[in-house]
């Protein structure tokens, strides 16, 4: 069997999975049950100054898929609304307890230097294995000057993490709000900083729904709402695009990072892998399954590893960053068209009207003697975008198929019909 | 009641137990279920199941609509193209039609999209404020429709919203032709076919005159003379008969007579009990008949057909339900006699067995007895010609027995429209019968409106 665990910016864990700083790493009832359950290790909730946070109720809503499934949650909820030295107590407890995990505590203080001055030997004494600087979350905490309100300026996410490595001799993972144009700014001033790694992404400001008889949106807290953090499967893209940019900048290139964002399976966290990553976080997936998930993302990873004949993560982590590029770099020439296994079809005939309406024209239904209609693809006609790939319902119905057109590669770059082309 | 089963005991279940055998085949969707389901639907293009839909409902749509919970709206899109979506949805062997064609049967997905369930869904929990179609404005044009069965009330509604006026003639004391007295108890449960018909009549234009018999105390000649259009819509009134002897005895009777009887019975411990009975014939109607006298009580049900399983008009699906009721399905045997007691009465029948022989049906010469208290011929309907007696109606070509028409659903007769049973154009349903009188509302109003233009 593969070997799972990971050294993750000088952190150990058996395993790649952790859970993300939120309600699943509350507390050290949460967290053992986790760790009882396998995970390799936790980002303990965020912890802040006393007075502890004070929530409101109802704090989550979801955006729904057509069988009722979450696509994506929203959350209006703050950091630890539990006091500091309890939080300190059980860390230390659950460390102690449970060496062989990854412990790393997140922290989110006001912007000035005395604040993380003070809680940074209070949680080095723990024993915890690091700590991860919560400057993603996008609600309440940054109306009050914290969470994404640091992280969507860099001069801010530079200078908190250069007072951390310098107060703090444990390793330092800045954690990025994807609220933001370019992600690579947050990542290039994390790394100026000295931080040992970056993890991402914190949650999207969303509003999933309104509740069209009360005129409010979801969740609803009175007569009133405020939007949330969005997380869960539907920002996963977005998070895989954030990696992959980071991961494939010249300015950070190295920086460890811990992919978060709509991991709930094995598959979803080698992708982040594939990407760069060298740990995932998990928090929508566990919320809505229970901890139990992780037993089948380790026996999914692995036995996927072995039938690759990986040995390590590394042996993977970040195999597709070289091949993630600009689009100028793309080779013009390469050309697929779409062909329809007849046997397979159904005769819904979603392709034909999807590209009749709104693509190329290239699905021609034929009708039948019987009534039904035949679907073809005019392969004239067809640019090869993959929309009747997307929309057919049958698995594997419609193949994208390489053309062999005699073209060698070709870059936007270099290509006569580009005016800014690069001469050769 | 019956005179002809008078001498047979009555079922000994009591009301309730009776009644609940009696209820709802397939029991409706919850809403859960309704979203679950339609969350299925693929939302075809040129869609298949529409095709296969002889009143061309618009199923990806309503389907669509209840998944976005707009629940009136799918009704509206059922209703428009089929007036009597809610008996369709329950009386329809969808396993032929729509559901047969389903994207969703392909041997990778197995099971159609419950098309059936879901316009009943949509249509039970429309809850309209008031009547969902508008008349348009008065034509002064004047319709007779003779019989208001499906086709009949179909035609009628579709020329009430073009703003004719239609008068209905009705043999029978209540609206809905075998929706009321026909289809299985258990299909169409309680008082939904007169729900049905009184919904229908909210648009308004539309009067039934009940007791009124073309034939009798109507002829197709006055019709044609007071209205604008005449269509007719009479279904098959007759039962075949066996021709052999004492086919009257008592004992003897057609499935569709009970039903008819049991249909309207307010008291289902009254009925007399078969628990010894035989069922003649392969269709929808004589399964109907086997099931419901099974669910009565009935002990030993034996449906007997000459040909095979594979040759049954019934529907698989129907004669699961049949095997379900613990009805013996037997085949390849035909009746030779009737078997009498002393007083004159059913006491069972001896049956030969057949085969066939260059494709043609044959006696072997083996014969065996079933006992049995009474003998139920479902061997088809009829065309009941003594409706056609006057000198207009006798003009009128057939196709076979039944009334000619051609895709305009126009006879012979110019301005006398036909459809549903009566004719021969496509199949004895409900839903055929619904497009039908549609299709020939469709055609009326286009030929008055015509006669207006050019006047
Ligand atoms: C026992 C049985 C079970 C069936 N089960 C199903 C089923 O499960 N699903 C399905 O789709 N189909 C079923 N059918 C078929 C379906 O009922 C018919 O196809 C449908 O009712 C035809 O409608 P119609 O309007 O043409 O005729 P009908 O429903 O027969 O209506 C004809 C109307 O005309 C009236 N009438 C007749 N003659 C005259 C006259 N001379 N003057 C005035 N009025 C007259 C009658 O009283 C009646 O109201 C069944 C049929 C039978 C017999
Ligand atoms: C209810 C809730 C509370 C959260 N609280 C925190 C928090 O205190 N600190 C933090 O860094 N992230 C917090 N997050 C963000 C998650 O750690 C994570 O970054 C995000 O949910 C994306 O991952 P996912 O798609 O696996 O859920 C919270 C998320 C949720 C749903
Ligand atoms: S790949 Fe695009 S262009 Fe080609 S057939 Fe499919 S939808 Fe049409
Ligand atoms: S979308 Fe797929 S199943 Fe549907 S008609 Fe096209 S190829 Fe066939
Ligand atoms: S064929 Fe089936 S899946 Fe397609 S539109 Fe009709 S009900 Fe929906």
């Amino acid at each position: 069997m593969a070997d799972l665990s990971i050294q993750f910016a000088g952190i150990k864990a058996p395993n790649p999975f952790w859970l993300a700083s939120a309600p699943p790493t509350d507390k050290a009832y949460n967290v053992v049950r986790a760790f009882e359950a396998g995970w390799g290790g936790v980002v303990w909730k965020t912890l802040g100054e006393d007075p502890a946070a004070v929530n409101v109720s109802s704090r989550y809503s979801a955006h729904y898929g057509v069988n009722r499934e979450v696509m994506g949650m929203n959350n209006i909820e703050l950091i630890t609304d539990r006091s500091l030295e309890i939080n300190l107590r059980e860390i230390t407890q659950v460390k102690k307890d449970w060496p062989d995990r990854a412990l790393v505590v997140s922290l989110m203080v006001p912007c000035v230097e005395e604040a993380w001055k003070a809680i940074l030997p209070l949680v080095e004494a723990t024993g915890a294995d690091g700590i991860e600087l919560n400057f993603g979350c996008p609600h309440g905490m940054s109306e009050r000057g914290m969470g994404s309100a640091v992280g969507q300026v860099p001069e801010y996410v530079e200078r908190v993490t250069r007072w951390c490595k310098t107060h703090c001799s444990l390793p330092v993972i800045v954690k990025l709000t994807p609220n933001i144009t370019d992600i690579r700014q947050s990542a290039r001033a994390a790394h100026r900083g000295g931080a040992d790694a970056v993890s991402l992404i914190n949650t999207i400001n969303s509003i999933t729904s309104v509740d069209l008889e009360r005129m409010v949106a979801l969740p609803i807290v009175g007569n009133q709402s405020t939007h949330g953090g969005y997380c869960g499967p539907a920002v996963k893209p977005i998070a895989l695009n954030m990696v992959a940019e980071i991961a494939r900048d010249p300015e950070t290139r190295g920086l460890p990072i811990s992919g978060i964002g709509g991991i709930g399976s094995w598959r979803d966290a080698a992708e982040f892998i594939a990407l760069g990553c060298g740990s995932v976080q998990v928090c929508t997936a566990a919320m809505l399954n229970g901890f139990r998930i992780v037993e089948e993302m380790k026996d999914g990873l692995s036995r996927w590893m072995d039938s690759q004949g990986y040995k390590s993560l590394q042996d993977f982590s970040g195999r597709a960053v070289g091949n993630t590029t600009d689009w100028k770099y793309l080779d013009i020439n390469y050309q697929v068209i779409a062909k329809i296994d007849q046997q397979a079809c159904i005769g819904c005939g979603r392709c034909h009207i999807a590209c009749e309406d709104t693509a190329h024209q290239a699905i021609a239904s034929l009708k039948q003697a019987d009534g039904s209609h035949r679907y073809e693809v005019i392969d004239a006609e067809c640019v090869g975008c993959n929309l009747c790939q997307i929309t057919c319902p049958v698995q594997d119905c419609i193949e994208m198929v390489v053309q062999d057109n005699g073209k060698g590669f070709l870059d936007w770059e270099h290509d006569p019909r580009n005016p800014y082309a690069v001469r050769a | 009641m019956i005179e002809s089963l008078n001498h047979l005991p009555h079922p000994r279940d009591n009301a309730a137990t009776l009644a609940d055998n009696f209820s709802d085949l397939a029991p409706p969707l919850n809403d859960r279920q309704a979203r679950l389901e339609s969350s299925r639907c693929l939302y075809c293009y040129d869609a298949p199941c529409v095709n296969a839909c002889p009143s061309e409902i618009d199923i990806p749509s309503f389907i669509r609509n209840i998944h976005q919970e707009n629940i009136q709206g799918a009704a509206q899109t059922i209703l428009s193209a089929n007036i009597l979506g809610g008996s369709c949805a329950r009386v329809c062997p969808t396993e032929v039609l729509c559901q047969q064609a389903c994207v969703r049967n392909h041997h990778q997905e197995c099971a159609p999209v419950l098309i059936g369930q879901l316009q009943r869904y949509a249509l039970d929990n429309a809850n309209f404020d008031a009547h969902p179609f508008q008349r348009a404005a008065a034509t002064g044009k004047r319709v007779a429709v003779v019989g208001a069965g499906p086709a009949g009330l179909s035609c009628a509604h579709r020329l009430a919203l073009h703003g004719h006026d239609v008068v209905i003639f009705e043999r029978c004391e209540k609206a809905g032709g075998l929706n009321e007295y026909g289809i299985a108890k258990y299909k169409l449960v309680d008082d939904f076919a007169q729900r049905e018909v009184d919904f229908l009549l909210q648009i308004g234009g539309i009067e039934i005159r009940h007791g009124r018999t073309l034939g009798v105390d109507l002829t197709l000649t006055e019709l044609r003379q007071q209205f604008d259009a005449v269509f007719l819509g009479l279904g098959l009134a007759a039962s075949r008969q066996l021709g052999m002897a004492d086919e009257t005895a008592p004992g003897m009777l057609a499935a569709t007579q009970f039903i008819r009887e049991l249909r309207q019975a307010d008291d289902l411990t009254k009925l007399p009990l078969a628990d010894r009975c035989i069922v003649l014939g392969a269709g929808n109607t004589a399964i109907d008949m086997a099931v419901q006298m099974a669910r009565l009580g009935a002990r030993d049900v034996n449906l007997v057909y000459r040909r095979g399983h594979e040759d049954m008009g019934a529907t698989l699906h129907e004669q699961d339900i049949a095997k379900a009721a613990q009805v013996r399905l037997m085949t390849w045997a035909q009746p030779q006699q009737v078997l009498l007691d002393d007083q004159g009465r059913v006491r069972g029948m001896r049956f030969e067995r057949t085969h066939l022989v260059n494709g043609r049906l044959c006696a072997t010469g083996e014969t065996f007895e079933l006992a049995a208290d009474a003998i139920f011929k479902a061997i088809g309907q009829a065309f009941d010609d003594s409706a056609l007696d006057d000198p207009m109606a006798r003009e009128l070509q057939r196709d076979g027995e039944r009334i000619q028409v051609d895709g305009q659903l126009q006879t012979s007769i110019a301005g006398v429209y036909a459809g549903g049973d009566c004719t021969a154009l496509g199949q004895d349903l409900t839903v055929q019968a619904v497009q039908h009188g549609k299709l020939a509302a469709e055609a009326i109003h286009a030929q008055l409106m015509l006669n207006v233009e050019a006047a």
